[in-house]
């Protein structure tokens, strides 16, 4: 990215940062956490401690930090080397992302920058002007992506609440800021637990690792009193819903279920898996060294904010976690796809000088689809 | 304190203290080597061994509620045991102790799983639940006919175990608790009743060679010494995880971080350099000379912290998506040890 770039987005990070800081929580038990950051075009700082929000505060200030960073875990010494700090527990963490949900609707809006010679086209596998193959995706997701990334934030807390015992009030939703949420569980029996004890979690969660026997279908004579009911709880109430579909059609289903045999319900299981398990990220789950977006701070994948979801159903984060001022600014813009932001639309442009308010300037320029004029 | 009768120190004769054992039946250890009648212990204890170091369970003659038609019977119960333990010290062979508290641990299920099991009698459920929890602080509790165990408490024990059926998505999970049944129940903690009993001959004192028992001692460190496994290479191939993630590198496409971390701890355990590996990342869309080295410095544990990492298990690259097994992967447990045949 170049100078002038970088140099705009900081004025804008900065006043945001400078405007908004209420929204900006410093997370409970702040002197026990890890924050880092990361500034444009440098490295990662990190194994940092600040003992409150004053220090946090400055943090921001001093450093315009494209983005914010806060560990899950708990230290005894968070600004020690990993081997050192002393890890205590860590909060439990979801990613939800758009971009793993595999949808139909990617395709329309993604695009492939070129790292050689900058090009920017649509999905395509190979550079259009230069064939390279070193392409940089980028996606500006739309309402579907935003709607479906909800529908597995609900999957979860349903597992979450039903399954794992989680009391509703300690599961927090973020919007990530970019392209999916954010999902923290707090006070659980879960804190203490280990990377290994989170990844089997996770393939509860994702509904992974399922054998037959559980399910009902045994190798040898099987028998159709063992299939599981629709008033069952855990994964075998939401199999008997998604497979029998109806409680009319059980009985023919598991007719044809003991006809297919063994082998085919193995893959009966593997399409359940794929369909009504939760598509989080594993490796969020279980990484229990991790540091975190910060809630409140903004994401420089996009210019939004990573913000707290009250009300997930209405949440819009276009409009929801824009915060950057309307000031206008003039930009050469290369954007193929068209976007919307606080109910306006902008786009498509090619190789456009163009004034858009700052928020979309710095959309934009996040995506490295447009530049300073 | 837990309070046990003379059939529950046979059934679970590692909860017995030892040396008050012996003082209380008004017995001595040199004793064993010598009384004929004594000696019959001795020659069961080295039975004990033997069937545990073949991989099997002995059998008591006990039955399964912890009774005997004799006083004795029982006496000799504890008695073999606390000898075994004053054998497997006397031969200073470590390879016997995994294998005797593994058996002992599994001959102990057996009882546990009575115990849990017997609805008609709520005392026995509620001395192997206490055991349960004194040994390994899990609560349990009963519910109908299942053991509850939190969510948490399963998994810190679960994990361990390779077999599918012991993933919790295999189990009957609700409001942040695992139904068990009590085979299950007893099966969670078998390692670490095994890990018990051995800290507990670990721990033991070595006592001085005990005349009388010399050629049960040598017959047991021949035993010993044929345990130890050794490995053949078959193949000099790379297990398929691998393949596939030089294969996606190779076409230029994005390999996640978690793949160049196997790939990298995977090589470096394999002997080579960082240098020999850094030109590998070459074609990856994001590749960054200075990061690829700073990064293989660091897992090399040339860098940073010092640590090195090793290859993550194939459970873990299964949760992570990089898991492509075949038939020639044979049960292995990590990449590493693929194409190596135990013999």
């Amino acid at each position: 990215m170049n100078e002038i770039d970088i140099k705009f987005l900081e004025d804008s990070f900065k006043k945001y940062y400078f405007n908004h800081f209420d929204l900006i929580t410093s997370p409970p038990r702040t002197s026990e956490r890890e924050f880092g950051y990361q500034k444009f075009n440098s490295g990662m700082f990190r194994h940092i401690s600040l003992k409150e929000n004053k220090e946090l505060h400055l943090l921001f200030m001093q450093n315009i930090p494209s983005d914010v960073y806060c560990s899950n875990a708990y230290y005894a010494f968070p600004n020690f080397p990993m081997s050192e700090k002393d890890w205590k527990e860590a909060d439990l963490i979801f990613d939800i992302d758009a971009k793993d949900l595999n949808l139909p609707c990617r395709k329309n809006h993604t695009m492939s920058i070129c790292n050689e010679c900058n090009e920017v086209s649509k999905d395509t596998s190979q550079c259009v002007k230069c064939n390279s193959t070193k392409l940089e995706k980028k996606s500006l997701p739309c309402k579907n992506c935003i709607g479906a990334s909800k529908i597995e934030v609900n999957k979860l807390s349903n597992v979450l609440i039903n399954d794992l015992g989680i009391d509703k009030e300690n599961i927090h939703v973020y919007f990530s800021g970019n392209e999916g949420f954010h999902v923290y569980v707090y006070h659980s029996q879960f804190q203490e637990i280990g990377s290994k004890e989170r990844s089997e979690l996770v393939d509860y969660i994702m509904f992974r690792g399922a054998i037959p026997e559980t399910f009902g279908m045994k190798k040898f004579k099987p028998n159709r009193s063992l299939f599981p009911d629709f008033n069952q709880k855990g994964w075998n109430g939401r199999f008997s819903k998604y497979v029998f579909g109806s409680k009319s059609k059980r009985s023919k289903i598991i007719s044809e279920l003991l006809d297919s045999g063994y082998p085919s319900f193995q893959k009966t299981l593997d399409d359940v898996s794929k369909n009504i398990g939760v598509k989080i990220d594993p490796n969020v789950t279980m990484d229990v060294h991790r540091i975190f977006r910060l809630p409140g701070s903004i994401n420089s994948k996009s210019g939004l904010s990573k913000v707290l979801c009250t009300d997930l159903t209405k949440f819009d984060p276009y409009v929801d976690a824009c915060f950057l001022s309307d000031d206008p600014v003039e930009v050469l813009a290369n954007c193929p796809i068209e976007f919307k932001l606080k109910n306006k639309k902008f786009g498509p442009y090619t190789n456009e000088k163009i004034s858009v308010p700052t928020y979309a300037a710095v959309y934009m320029i996040c995506k490295k689809l447009a530049t300073i004029a | 304190m837990l309070v046990l009768g003379q059939d529950e120190k046979a059934k679970y004769p590692f909860l017995a203290d030892a040396g008050e054992y012996l003082k209380d039946k008004g017995f001595s250890l040199v004793q064993f080597g010598s009384d004929p009648v004594l000696k019959l212990s001795v020659e069961k204890a080295l039975h004990r061994i033997k069937v545990a170091s073949a991989g099997e369970v002995y059998k008591s003659d006990i039955d399964k509620d912890g009774q005997a038609s004799k006083d004795y019977v029982l006496e000799r119960e504890v008695f073999s045991f606390l000898l075994a333990i004053v054998l497997i010290k006397l031969t200073g062979m470590s390879t016997l102790i995994k294998r005797f508290a593994l058996a002992e641990a599994r001959r102990a299920e057996i009882y546990l799983e009575k115990d849990l099991g017997n609805a008609s009698n709520k005392s026995k459920i509620d001395l192997a639940t206490r055991i349960i929890y004194d040994l390994f602080n899990i609560e349990i509790i009963k519910e109908n006919d299942f053991f509850v165990i939190p969510v948490s408490d399963y998994l810190k024990h679960s994990v361990t175990f390779h077999e599918r059926e012991w993933k919790l998505i295999n189990r009957h999970v609700e409001n942040g608790k695992v139904f068990l049944t009590p085979d299950k129940t007893v099966r969670l903690i078998r390692k670490e009743l095994g890990n018990y009993i051995s800290s507990k001959i670990i721990n033991a004192p070595k006592p001085s060679m005990i005349p009388g028992l010399e050629n049960a001692v040598n017959e047991l460190i021949l035993i010993s010494k044929k345990l130890t496994p050794t490995y053949t290479i078959t193949t000099g191939e790379y297990p398929p995880c691998i393949k596939h993630a030089i294969d996606v590198l190779e076409k230029g496409e994005n390999l996640p971080h978690s793949g160049r971390f196997m790939l990298a701890t995977f090589l470096l355990s394999k002997g080579q350099t960082v240098p020999q590996i850094a030109p590998l990342f070459k074609n990856a869309p994001d590749y960054n000379p200075r990061v690829t080295l700073y990064q293989l410095n660091h897992l090399a544990g040339t860098s940073g912290s010092a640590t090195k990492y090793s290859c993550p298990s194939c459970e873990k690259l299964k949760t992570q998506d990089l898991c492509f097994i075949t038939k020639e992967c044979n049960d292995i447990i990590n990449p590493m040890q693929f194409g190596k045949k135990r013999t």
